[in-house]
């Protein structure tokens, strides 16, 4: 989800509220064909590549990516999962719970690896996915597919895949799912 | 949950915060499998073993748990220390904790330490066993072992068999097992049973070749013949043949029963030779979870940001 994104502490947590619809399914349907495309033409095939989808949402995209680039090369690539938590640089500063597990079951070591996130917002996120992949190999490269690039950007950090770009509001939050990109922001609640 | 300030006993995390431990520990597994064990995530805080009393296991576990988070480790035995020179507890602590460290794992014989250490200094106190007390952090590992070999503690039949009155490991273990709502049986002679027993959640099943059959783990402990200031058995060969787990005794378990001990084993006294390498012992298995366990609870404790959540030590005590 982009609430893992924020960076800025949201000690209470708030309801997601959304203010408009940005993509919707088949937008965001064929982002995900056109992606897959750009990952072919920019790596020449996929023989070398590898996808990493984070938790968690990074992950349904990043199956998604896999199963399109079948469809088009006709061969399968692997796929893992990556939850960055315990290399974040908020650990301390903000409870940073792992959501889900960790699996990459493949080497990365020479592999041209795919990260794919949902939203690329401060980039902090990516900085500590690239940090935990160098502990599982040493890739050949290192690529950046994100569903949406709404800036702020923190660290020096650019994607090579973006789904659309989507100026924002650095306290407003964005929403990918499978069928729809939503902007909207929190609402505090009691819980 | 609020993640706990210190883990002294298995109350400081309750029920919520032992589930919470177990579910990091999922993740802590996978990372000890990966080709560089090893994260991050606790770089730049110390952490300091305190071991007033011999340790193998729960000292080295300690050490690699915090290593494989990064964190800066210091290690205090008695032996090579000043309190050889008479250098009391509180003044030990005081100094260990002016150099700067952010947790303090303690052992000690005296029941209670982890909880006077809290007055004199801000590090978060983690019990390596006090006495006969408790030792929380084994109870995880063992918690943590039974969830993995059978799906859940919740509904199991777990029988713990031995020196319940010297045991630390079993006082935590009682508690961690029956707040994850297992029903836990005792065996052991009436003299190895704690005077306070009838508060204890558990039943008293004194003949072992009774609850045998109904244990879905069947949890050993040794003979704590250093803290026995009395004979409290008339001798070890009896002992064994009552209440040991000798080869032919465990043809009696379950088909799935799990073999339990935390170890160190007195193999020939409540534990046979050859029964630790039964398919069903996982005993190995309880001390690889003793690291993970230990990372998970390092975590809960040191990268839970209860600095920021505007929570001081003394808010945190009273939860």
């Amino acid at each position: 989800m982009a609430i893992d994104e924020d960076g800025l502490t949201p000690h209470v947590r708030g309801v997601f509220v959304s203010r408009s619809e940005v993509m919707d399914a088949d937008d965001v349907r064929r982002a995900l064909w056109r992606m897959a495309h750009e990952i072919l033409e920019h790596n020449q095939g996929v023989s070398d590549v590898a996808l990493i989808g984070l938790q968690t949402g990074g992950v349904p995209l990043a199956r998604k990516l896999a199963a399109n680039l079948a469809e088009i090369e006709g061969s399968n690539i692997p796929v893992g999962y990556l939850d960055v938590a315990f290399y974040r640089d908020d650990i301390g500063l903000r409870p940073v719970s792992p959501r889900e597990p960790t699996e990459i079951p493949f080497d990365l070591s020479a592999k041209t690896v795919v990260l794919v996130d949902d939203v690329l917002f401060t980039g902090r996120t990516i900085r500590a996915a690239l940090d935990a992949v160098t502990d599982f190999g040493r890739p050949a490269s290192v690529q950046l597919a994100v569903m949406v690039d709404r800036g702020h950007r923190e660290l020096p950090i650019r994607p090579d895949f973006v789904g659309k770009n989507i100026p924002t509001r650095r306290d407003e939050l964005v929403d990918v799912r499978e069928d729809s990109v939503q902007i909207g922001e929190y609402k505090e609640s009691d819980q | 949950m609020t993640p706990a300030k210190h883990v002294r006993g298995v109350e400081d995390l309750g029920k919520d915060g032992i589930l919470e431990i177990l579910e990091l520990s999922n993740h802590f597994l996978e990372v000890s499998n990966r080709r560089i064990p090893k994260v991050p995530a606790l770089r730049g805080k110390t952490v300091a073993n305190l071991f007033f009393e011999d340790s193998t296991r729960t000292r080295l576990s300690f050490e690699k748990a915090a290593k494989r988070l990064s964190a800066d480790v210091m290690n205090f035995s008695v032996s090579s220390s000043s309190v050889k020179k008479g250098e009391s507890l509180r003044d030990t602590v005081e100094t260990i904790s002016a150099m700067g460290v952010e947790a303090i794992v303690v052992r000690h014989k005296s029941v209670g330490v982890p909880w006077i250490l809290t007055q004199w200094t801000d590090a978060s106190i983690i019990n390596a066993g006090d006495g006969a007390h408790e030792h929380p952090t084994q109870s995880l590992a063992d918690c943590y072992t039974i969830t993995q070999q059978l799906g859940s503690i919740a509904g199991k039949r777990i029988v713990i068999v031995g020196d319940i009155k010297h045991s630390r490991v079993a006082r935590s273990n009682v508690k961690a097992f029956s707040a994850l709502g297992a029903s836990v049986a005792l065996v052991a002679p009436p003299t190895l049973l704690p005077p306070s027993i009838e508060n204890w959640p558990v039943d008293i099943i004194p003949d072992l070749d009774v609850a045998i059959k109904e244990a879905d783990v069947m949890y050993l402990l040794r003979m704590q013949l250093e803290r026995q200031e009395e004979s409290l058995v008339p001798s070890l060969r009896e002992y064994t043949n009552l209440y040991g787990l000798t080869f032919d005794r465990s043809k009696k378990l379950q088909k799935s029963a799990l073999v339990m001990h935390p170890g160190p084993m007195n193999r020939g006294v409540e534990i046979s030779g050859n029964v630790p390498n039964l398919p069903n012992a996982v005993i190995t298995n309880q001390v690889g979870n003793g690291v993970i366990v230990r990372m998970a609870v390092l975590y809960h404790i040191l990268g839970s940001g209860i600095a920021l959540a505007g929570l001081s030590s003394e808010d945190e005590d009273n939860d």
